[in-house]
């Protein structure tokens, strides 16, 4: 700590540190476009000067940048000086010369930092007269608007787009006072991430294009705090609902996880919400011939209840994308021994190996906040881009740890990013990717493998063995293999902070079990080594930890085919799962078929709701509140944005009714979230610190709720006044501490429970300086969100034996390996139209030389028989992937039409038109 | 007490001064034209609707009588979907003309607003739009502003350059 | 005609006339205030307005006759009784004219005296029965300038007594036939008034309804026709008070040239009139101002008029 005199005034700051994010933290409001707590300073917007003096005698100081200079024991600074004033409201002026008469129709409007700038600095009048320079706008695909005129060129975009998330299709362009920011031609931004140009650009020159189609300003929107459900990191959002539809996502900092970005999936998918295909009434029929018919909440349960009660024998099947009490309730309704999870048999067992490995292991799971900080990475099959795009994100920046030591070593301070990218060049910190195929992370890795997931896992473990003689050596291991392995051991051992990372994208439980050795191996020769899985679902881990048996056991219950007779079941509760996604077609149709009564719990309709007897409307995530457990373990909770019209309600509260209208003996029912969760805490291992992961409903703050809406919502007497002239009394929220209204706690809440950052005179998200301890950190009160599962200390653990054999070419067959896409794979996101645009469409990816064989070239027809159910054929265009190795064939398996494919898998791949060659 | 009587005086007095009172229905009162009355949405020269639909009025609004949607037509030009004022709630405090930036909302001297139902007193765009440019003539939002719109591409509106030359390398 | 049909028909006659005035006058005070106040008044309704009566009088009686839960609601119903019964009793001791009046009783003046104190328990009791802060500090303030103002009252008569030598009200208007006792009695008369209009609660004196501070004080939870009884009561009050100035100071139904009755008549119209236009110019005290009016000047007016009244006739007599 260090002492510095801000207009004569000590305080303590943090030494080293720059004097802008120093005095905002201690809550001066200093204006400033070019910083930006994640991206650094460069120094060149000069919006944030400031006087410096040498001494206690100096009168007359010098200007100086803020954000250039740091804080030093004992500095003289000030902020009020006349001259240092006068210097920044001549900078806002320069910047608004050319800035246009927009506000009105711009989307940034009421939420721009440039518009808070200019207040803060008194520039109130224009007294440029001459002509405004313009552009020519650029369609930068549909996400993300472009409106070139309202630039002030703080290149704050490039440098998150560049620098920050390794974007290479858009660069500031031209000279002069005619610097463009855009992409070489018209087109849609590469980037995963591209969304967060709309956060980091100051005013509006990049806005949410889908926002556009049905805007709303930002103190018309209701929110909430929330957790994105589209992969399973659990990044914290900030819903907007108006109007009764929910219009967008924007990031909601969380130090521990998000930080101040979010990514595209996570913040365009929201739109299924809105979707054609949501379920809003009951619907049942009595014959499987007829069409389902709408019925009322009423009859609907009072049928359920009747079939409850008749004796029927049921089973519940769960789902990794409905929340924690969701699963709960259903497995209360049905009993634990006949609750199955919603996941194949295949996920069931990779979630249960890292479960365990997380658990029993002495390897950490890292926060992503964590995964910045870690110096050394091995990703072992991950496509994290597509599975896990913010742990890519967060990978980017860790590749920066160690060449930032360089950068210490010559004295320049961190932030300083420009001198620091500049010190340290082209070095960056060692990053290992061992993948299926190609990977958008490639393009910083410090070497690259390409196999099989076997090949992987056999890499890992020659890794693991490297690192430790006493891991178990891995038979066979070409000389290339075994140098790599050396190497990526080398590197691992060498770093503070090594990272293993590892997940389901090869479906592969020796890929997770190899990368879990690599962690173990790192643990027990002492290193502090990390380990971190990308799960596919919001829920993923949550739902795993609940347990139940695996969808094909359930399915074989039904078909009375199970091994053991324990159970019999001819009715089952499907919840929030699309059963299409996660089996194989044939064998859900057969399930399906042989049950007596099919009843489905979810928001959106899909192939099995089409196929049920009964359907009952859930909320999505905008409309129920529930918690999540992200694959770090960390358990969090979502709170409900608005209410949906019509039945909807949440899951939880259809099995509460199931169970009520049964009779089912229960002393008292759940009125509110708080007590399924307590129940849930109360019944499951390992789940007790839910209770802790927000406040309860009972939560107040001075006797008040928290608003859901800002203290500026408008509309209120009028928005409903065309469907009757009396205003509704606001819905009353016995689930959250939250209020459906404009009244409540006017101040900060707890981070669990904030639903906006507004903070008096920054009305743009920048408003989060105000919510932190310190600019850039945690937030105030602590990061959200409660830690489920922590490490055993080192050594426990023996190393996994089961190392697979060496890949080998079959001839005539085809190794069927997993290809991940980011958009379009999600079952949820790719009903969002933004999205469904960008969404990869289905093809067969094969090796050059393989394809060649074939006589196949890129666009070709192609068709795909599995070995295990020749009867399937699938007729893909077939795309050329030279990373792939020959013999192995890639699918994009989670698109729509080729979803519930279980790979890896043996398989025959034919030109169409072609014989089968023999 | 004198004071008292005095002012008794007075008042007794003005029994001989002429009444101030306007009869109202036999006999119209003249309302001057910044009369904050009935409230209606103006066109701009061109004839076309100016509210951009910048919810500054339903902000600035204090019993949040106004709500609005913004939508875009295809060439980028913003306007209401739906702008519905709740007169059974509005107080006549001018503030959403004060807000307009583009002078399209507008109140006028018309007050005879008495309904039996109070649903007639919510109006949407149909009955608050009208065919002139009210009380300001002559402004056109869109021709200042740097936003393109049909017939009006960038560098064409009020003190504008032609658009940059991406692609010129001349310093 | 038998003396009993007489002395009914002089009742109703005199309670129907006083009803009706009373009723018309919440016409005649509106329009006086308008007259005075630059404008028209009620002109709307009927000829001149003058059905505006039967509206509100329709108006009253259609209210919702709401007795409040949480009210005393024996005494609430009650209260607005008795300040029309005490006041209208009263009215039995005024001499209209000679052959028109209710009972020519001795003691006249003391009864009409004894009712206008009983007046106070109504306004009280409404108050305080209505179980509301407003109605309780109306109550309150009732009580205190009441029994302040009709100390002064009843003393300030006693001129009048012992000029006329007579607790009578007909032989006190025949004392004057030579002089107005306004003259003889100015201190009196002046007195009188003050605690006259204080005890109608006129203003400037109604600082148990004030409605700029105590909503509608004492009556703040009355509606309907319990509501109309005050009010009736009120304007009862008013053309009480100003049928005793008349008897008292102005000659009651003495006059040239008219008959007896018109001569009442007009002048306790033009005393009402006078009461109106205190209304339209005087502003409302403050209570300590009020009570300091009633016990620092106004008390030690009515000792002096009384003594100087009493040394003259001591005098005079002797």
């Amino acid at each position: 700590m260090a002492t510095i005199h801000i207009d004569n005034r000590p305080y303590p700051v943090k030494e080293g540190e720059n004097l802008l994010q120093q005095c905002l933290s201690l809550g001066f409001n200093l204006p400033y476009f070019c910083w930006h707590p994640a991206l650094g300073s460069v120094g060149a917007c000069r919006q944030c000067a400031i006087k410096q003096f040498k001494n206690e005698e100096d009168k007359h100081g010098k200007i100086v940048m803020a954000c250039m200079t740091p804080a030093t024991d004992g500095a003289r600074i000030s902020i009020e000086d006349p001259e240092a004033r006068e210097f920044r409201a001549s900078i806002i002026e320069w910047l608004m010369i050319n800035h246009p008469h927009d506000c009105p129709v711009c989307d940034e409007g009421g939420e721009c930092h440039l518009q808070d700038m200019t207040v803060m600095t008194g520039h109130t009048y224009r007294r440029y007269r001459g002509r405004k320079r313009t552009f020519h706008n650029q369609n930068l695909g549909p996400l993300v608007n472009h409106e070139m005129n309202r630039c002030i060129q703080c290149y704050r975009c490039t440098r998150f787009y560049r620098d920050y998330a390794g974007g290479r299709d858009f660069d500031a362009l031209v000279l002069r006072n005619e610097v463009y920011f855009g992409r070489h031609q018209d087109g849609t931004l590469e980037s995963e991430f591209s969304g967060n140009l709309v956060e980091v650009c100051p005013t509006g020159v990049f806005t949410d294009k889908s926002l556009k189609q049905h805007y709303t300003r930002k103190w018309d929107f209701q929110t909430a705090p929330s957790v994105c459900v589209h992969c399973g990191l659990g990044c914290n959002t900030i819903p907007g609902e108006r109007y009764g539809t929910l219009r967008r996502i924007h990031n909601r900092f969380n130090g521990a996880v998000n930080g101040y970005f979010l990514c595209d999936r996570g913040r365009y998918g929201y739109d299924f919400v809105n979707s054609e295909r949501r379920i809003r009434r009951p619907a049942l029929r009595n014959n499987r011939s007829e069409p389902l018919q709408p019925i009322s909440k009423g009859e609907a349960v009072q049928f359920l209840a009747e079939l409850l009660a008749n004796g029927t024998r049921i089973i519940g099947i769960g789902s990794p994308r409905a929340s924690i009490e969701a699963n709960f309730a259903l497995r209360t309704l049905v009993g634990p021994e006949r609750f199955y999870a919603g996941v194949s048999e295949q996920d069931g067992r990779l979630l249960a190996s890292m479960l365990d490995i997380l658990g029993q292991g002495p390897a950490r799971s890292p926060s992503l906040h964590e995964v910045e900080l870690a110096d050394a990475v091995l990703v072992l099959g991950e496509d994290v881009t597509n599975t896990a795009p913010l742990l890519a994100l967060a990978l980017r920046q860790s590749i920066r740890r160690q060449p930032q030591k360089m950068a210490e070593k010559m004295h320049i301070p961190h932030w300083n990013d420009h001198a620091v990218r500049a010190a340290v060049q082209q070095e960056q910190g060692p990053l290992f990717i061992a993948a299926i195929a190609d990977t958008k992370l490639d393009d910083v890795a410090t070497e690259m493998f390409r196999g099989v997931p076997d090949d992987l896992a056999r890499l890992g473990f020659a890794v693991a063995h490297a690192i430790d003689p006493r891991a178990p050596p891995v038979s066979d291991l070409p000389d290339t293999m075994r140098t790599l392995a050396d190497t990526i051991a080398k590197a691992l051992k060498a770093a503070g902070r090594p990272l293993v990372v590892s997940g389901m994208g090869c479906a592969n439980v020796a890929v997770i079990e190899a990368a879990a050795s690599v962690a173990w191996a790192l643990c027990n020769t002492g290193h502090a080594a990390e380990l971190c899985f990308a799960v596919p679902e919001c829920n993923s881990l949550g739902a795993a930890m609940i347990g139940g048996a695996h969808l094909e056991l359930a399915f074989e219950t039904v078909l009375g085919t199970a091994a053991y007779t324990g159970i019999a079941a001819d009715t089952v509760i499907i919840l929030e799962n699309d059963l299409y996604h996660r089996a194989d077609a044939a064998a859900v149709d057969r399930f399906l078929a042989a049950a007596r009564n099919v009843v489905v719990i979810d928001h959106i309709s899909h192939a099995t709701s089409a196929r049920a007897d009964v359907v009952l409307p859930a909320g999505t995530f905008a409309e129920t509140d529930g918690t999540l457990v992200n694959n770090e373990g960390r358990a969090q909770r979502f709170f409900q944005v608005f209410v949906p019209q019509g039945d909807i309600q949440e899951s939880w509260r259809w099995a509460q009714d199931l169970i009520t209208a049964a009779g089912a003996d229960k002393d008292d029912p759940w009125l509110n979230l708080d007590q399924v969760t307590a129940a849930c805490a109360a019944s499951i291992p390992g789940l007790q610190p839910i209770l802790r992961a927000a406040p309860t409903a009972n939560f107040r703050i001075g006797g008040q709720k928290v608003p859901r809406q800002p203290h500026r919502y408008s509309g209120r007497t009028a928005m409903l006044a065309n469907i009757d002239v009396h205003e509704p009394e606001p819905p009353e929220d016995p689930d959250a501490p939250l209020s459906f209204s404009m009244e409540g706690y006017p101040n900060h809440p707890p981070p669990a429970l904030n639903p906006r950052f507004w903070a008096p005179g920054w009305n743009s998200v920048q408003a989060l300086n105000k919510f932190q301890d310190e600019v850039g950190g945690a937030l105030t009160g602590g990061d959200p969100g409660v830690r489920l599962i922590e490490p055993l200390p080192a050594g426990k653990v023996g190393y996994f034996t089961n190392i697979p054999s060496a890949f080998e070419r079959r001839a005539g067959e085809w190794l069927v390996v997993p290809l991940r896409h980011i958009f379009g794979t999600e079952e949820l996101s790719a009903l969002a139209p933004a999205l469904a645009e960008l969404a990869a469409k289905p093809y067969l990816a094969l090796n050059p030389d393989d394809a060649a064989e074939l006589g196949l070239a890129t666009g070709d027809d192609s068709q795909l028989q599995l070995q295990r159910n020749p009867g399937q054929k699938y007729r893909l265009p077939v795309r050329l992937e030279p990373g792939l190795q020959r013999g192995s064939a890639g699918l994009p398996v989670g698109l729509p039409v080729l979803a519930g494919i279980a790979v890896p898998a043996w398989g025959k791949v034919t030109g169409v038109g072609q014989e089968t060659p023999s | 007490m004198w004071n008292s009587l005095k002012t008794m005086w007075t008042i007794f007095l003005h029994m001989f001064r002429r009444r101030v009172t306007i009869q109202y229905p036999d006999e119209k009162p003249v309302i001057p034209p910044r009369w904050r009355g009935r409230i209606i949405l103006s066109r701009d020269p061109d004839g076309e609707e100016r509210c951009v639909a910048c919810y500054l009025c339903a902000a600035a609004c204090p019993v949040d009588c106004i709500a609005l949607q913004a939508t875009e037509d295809e060439y980028g030009r913003r306007y209401p979907s739906f702008f519905r004022i709740n007169f059974s709630r509005c107080i006549f405090c001018g503030y959403c003309e004060e807000a307009c930036p583009t002078d399209a909302i507008q109140l006028t001297p018309d007050f005879e607003m008495g309904e039996y139902d109070r649903k007639n007193l919510v109006y949407e765009k149909e009955d608050l739009l009208i065919d002139g440019t009210g009380k300001y003539p002559g402004y056109n939002f869109y021709r200042v502003a740097g936003l393109a719109i049909k017939g009006k591409d960038k560098g064409d509106a009020q003190d504008e350059a032609p658009p940059v030359d991406l692609h010129r390398l001349l310093p | 005609m038998s003396e009993l049909a007489l002395a009914w028909s002089n009742v109703i006659l005199i309670l129907a006339v006083v009803f009706s005035f009373a009723a018309l006058l919440s016409w005649i005070e509106r329009r006086l205030l308008g007259v005075w106040q630059d404008r028209y008044g009620p002109n709307r309704v009927g000829p001149f307005g003058l059905l505006q009566i039967a509206a509100d009088a329709i108006k009253l009686l259609s209210k919702e006759d709401w007795v409040p839960p949480f009210s005393e609601k024996a005494l609430f119903v009650l209260a607005p009784v008795i300040i029309a019964v005490t006041t209208l009793l009263a009215f039995a001791v005024v001499p209209v004219a000679p052959g028109i009046g209710v009972v020519d009783l001795n003691i006249g003046l003391l009864f009409f005296l004894a009712m206008s104190s009983l007046g106070v328990y109504s306004i009280v009791l409404g108050g305080w029965a209505s179980n509301n802060k407003y109605s309780l500090l109306g109550g309150f303030r009732a009580a205190a300038q009441m029994l302040s103002y009709e100390v002064f009252m009843g003393l300030s008569l006693m001129g009048v007594v012992m000029l006329a030598g007579s607790f009578n009200l007909r032989d006190i208007v025949a004392a004057q036939e030579d002089l107005w006792f306004c003259i003889p009695q100015i201190l009196g008369f002046i007195t009188f008034t003050v605690a006259g209009i204080a005890e109608a609660r006129r203003l400037p004196f109604d600082l148990p309804e004030a409605e700029n501070e105590l909503v509608a004080g004492f009556h703040t939870e009355y509606s309907s026709m319990k509501f109309g009884l005050f009010f009736i009561g009120e304007y009862v009050g008013v053309i009480l008070i100003s049928a005793m100035m008349v008897t008292l100071f102005f000659g009651g139904w003495l006059g040239p040239l008219l008959p007896p009755l018109m001569w009442f008549l007009l002048k306790t119209f033009i005393v009402i009139g006078f009461f109106i236009l205190l209304r339209a110019s005087l502003p409302r005290p403050r209570y300590d101002q009020l009570m300091a009016y009633a016990w620092k000047v106004m008390l030690p007016l009515t000792l002096v008029n009384l003594l100087v009244t009493g040394a003259i006739v001591l005098a005079w007599k002797s």
